[in-house]
């Protein structure tokens, strides 16, 4: 990746970041701290790893996104519209009375989504099923799943992590949003899910472990999940919740809780200022 | 009827799946370490490579049925009733029948009739539980020639479907041509006294229960309510009006099965004194089917008995 596409690649992610509070802006409810610590991993994913079209979002040979931790729908939304699937302007209306933009994913009403999801824990069996289609059918498309680090204390989700590693699915990416908190407080202390990588490993997983906002990174850990051949790859990002909002930053509060208007013109205030450097330096 | 032969509604789930197979590149099965308990071994000896084992894991497996639906293929996920409907509720809620996808659920041991395993395999709460989910089609067949045309059905119908099947043999009633259609009742027999509104293995009983009422100088209409939703409302309500009367049969609780879709149609409709059939909202016990089925009344002798009453 040169630095040029990097430098795009951060600017996609802080657009990402304003949709999110946009949209939760609009909503008055909804996610914002795990949509913004995935905003980076939303916007490679979209913007580098999958092989889509914005034109044709149900077209049989694209690449396979499952949002397992459904709650931050606002992170995908933003990166869908941004991508194209649908206007960007329809963000506020984000769980309005009637509009497609739904609390959680809903692969019916929304462009570009690939699977409903919201419950935790099925996702990522949704996902491995998409993967042994895909090899059943002989067809070369990769699925991806993201889910929470408060997630994966669900039980389904090693049901799905044994399931891929049986069937040797090669195609399928899980990755975790290892952002330490959820509603009730730290992961640790709510009920560890510590240690993840391991956990994964020994469940038959190819694991890579990064920083889930480095673009380096994340470019070698897809790199690896590709290459891998005979079992599935986890990549176990370690991120912050509520990046690059100040007030969000690590604070359990934040994850289903909307900014106010106040907290939202400081939120964009501060985003913008982040993107108008990220600019600049586009530009120079 | 007597001499008439007796095959278990999940035999003919496990053929019509091998044959369907045959047919259908697309169709492929799942089952949760169960194959030889509901038949769909006989399609993986057929197709191995689209038979997929998913271990004691029934939620994981309802997930994965629903992302294998998404790619094209149709799926049926089998287990048991207790299992299927009842441990992974709301994946069957939230990955088939909210995005309404085109999976097939193909649950076995349904009722009190599983026998021995006792209360715990008995599962009574599938068509409630099933029923609640908006868009999805439920249905039990009476024997083995609808099982295996409600299979087929079930693979040319596009969206969501709960079946379930028994363990236990039951008597082959329909001729080998008979047609099938989700949704719509059978009337097996026609009556003007009372209506018998039954299904899966009570569908025999009522036709047994039926003559022995005759003897008594009851006309009763007999009808095959395979379909427990969309229910065949018409076929109901030419029931009530002709007879006045209805009961119904089902191997099921009392709460939110057969019965109640027809009391709730009626109330509304037609209102008619109905009679429901069924587990009287209490758990079951081990024992041999025959047994268990007469205990807990589900039985031609106790549809004369209730009928009795009501006539």
């Amino acid at each position: 990746m040169t630095e040029r596409e990097k430098l795009e690649l951060k600017i996609a992610a802080c657009k990402v970041r304003m949709g999110v509070i946009a949209s939760t802006h609009g909503a008055k409810a909804g996610h914002p701290g795990g949509s913004l610590s995935a905003a980076d991993l939303f916007a490679y994913l979209y913007f580098r790893e999958l092989n889509i079209d914005p034109g044709n979002p149900k077209w049989e040979q694209r690449d396979r996104f499952v949002l397992s931790k459904g709650h931050t729908a606002p992170g995908l939304y933003s990166v869908l519209a941004l991508r194209g699937f649908f206007p960007t302007e329809d963000l506020p209306t984000l769980r309005h009375l009637d509009s497609y933009l739904q609390g959680h994913p809903n692969m019916n009403t929304v462009p570009g989504v690939d699977m409903s999801t919201g419950s935790l824990g099925q996702g990522i069996s949704c996902a491995a099923g998409m993967a042994l289609a895909g090899k059943t059918l002989g067809k070369d498309y990769r699925v991806y799943t993201l889910l929470g680090d408060g997630e994966i204390q669900e039980g389904q989700v090693w049901e799905a992590c044994m399931f891929a590693a049986h069937y040797k699915l090669d195609n399928f990416c899980a990755i975790v949003d290892n952002n330490g908190l959820q509603i009730d407080g730290n992961v640790a202390d709510v009920m560890s899910p510590y240690p993840i990588a391991q956990k994964l490993e020994s469940f038959g997983f190819r694991v890579v472990t990064i920083d889930g906002h480095d673009f380096d990174q994340i470019e070698q850990a897809m790199d690896i999940a590709r290459a891998t051949k005979g079992q599935p790859t986890a990549i176990v990002m370690r991120t912050i919740k509520g990046k690059d909002v100040s007030f969000m930053e690590n604070d359990a509060d934040w994850h289903g809780k909307a900014p106010n208007d106040e907290q939202y013109e400081q939120a964009m205030k501060e985003l913008k200022g982040i993107l108008a450097g990220l600019e600049r330096k586009n530009n120079g | 009827m007597a001499e008439c032969k007796k095959i278990a509604t999940r035999e003919s789930y496990g053929k019509a799946l091998a044959e369907l197979g045959e047919e259908h590149e697309d169709l492929v099965v799942l089952d949760a370490d169960l194959a030889g308990a509901t038949k769909t071994a006989t399609f993986q000896k057929a197709f191995p490579q689209r038979h997929f084992d998913c271990g004691i894991a029934e939620a994981n497996m309802i997930c994965v049925a629903a992302g294998m639906s998404t790619a094209g293929l149709v799926p049926f996920a089998s287990s048991f009733a207790m299992f299927a409907a009842g441990r992974a509720f709301e994946q069957v809620r939230n990955s088939i029948g909210y995005p309404h996808l085109n999976v097939k659920i193909g649950a076995t041991h349904g009722g009190i009739s599983v026998g021995e395993d006792g209360a715990s395999h008995q599962c009574c709460e599938d068509f409630a539980l099933m029923r609640s989910i908006p868009g999805m089609v439920v249905m039990s067949p009476a024997d083995d020639v609808e099982a295996k045309a409600m299979v087929r059905a079930a693979y040319e119908h596009n969206g969501p479907v709960y079946m379930r099947f028994g363990r236990a043999a039951v008597p082959v009633i329909h001729p080998e041509d008979y047609q099938f259609r989700i949704g719509k009742g059978e009337l097996i027999r026609d009556g003007k006294d009372v209506a018998i509104i039954a299904n899966g293995l009570l569908v025999y009983e009522a036709l047994e229960a039926s003559k022995m009422l005759e003897q008594a100088g009851i006309d009763a209409m007999v009808i095959n309510m395979a379909t427990i939703k969309p229910l065949d409302e018409e076929l109901v309500l030419t029931a009530a009006k002709k007879c006045g009367k209805i009961i119904t049969c089902d191997e099921h609780s009392v709460i939110g099965g057969l019965g109640e879709a027809v009391c709730a149609l009626l109330a509304q409709k037609h209102p008619t004194r109905v009679e429901r059939i069924g587990v009287n909202d209490e758990f079951g016990h081990s024992g041999p089917a025959a047994a268990l089925l007469k205990q807990f009344g589900l039985s031609a002798e106790h549809i004369v008995q209730v009928a009795r009453d009501l006539c």
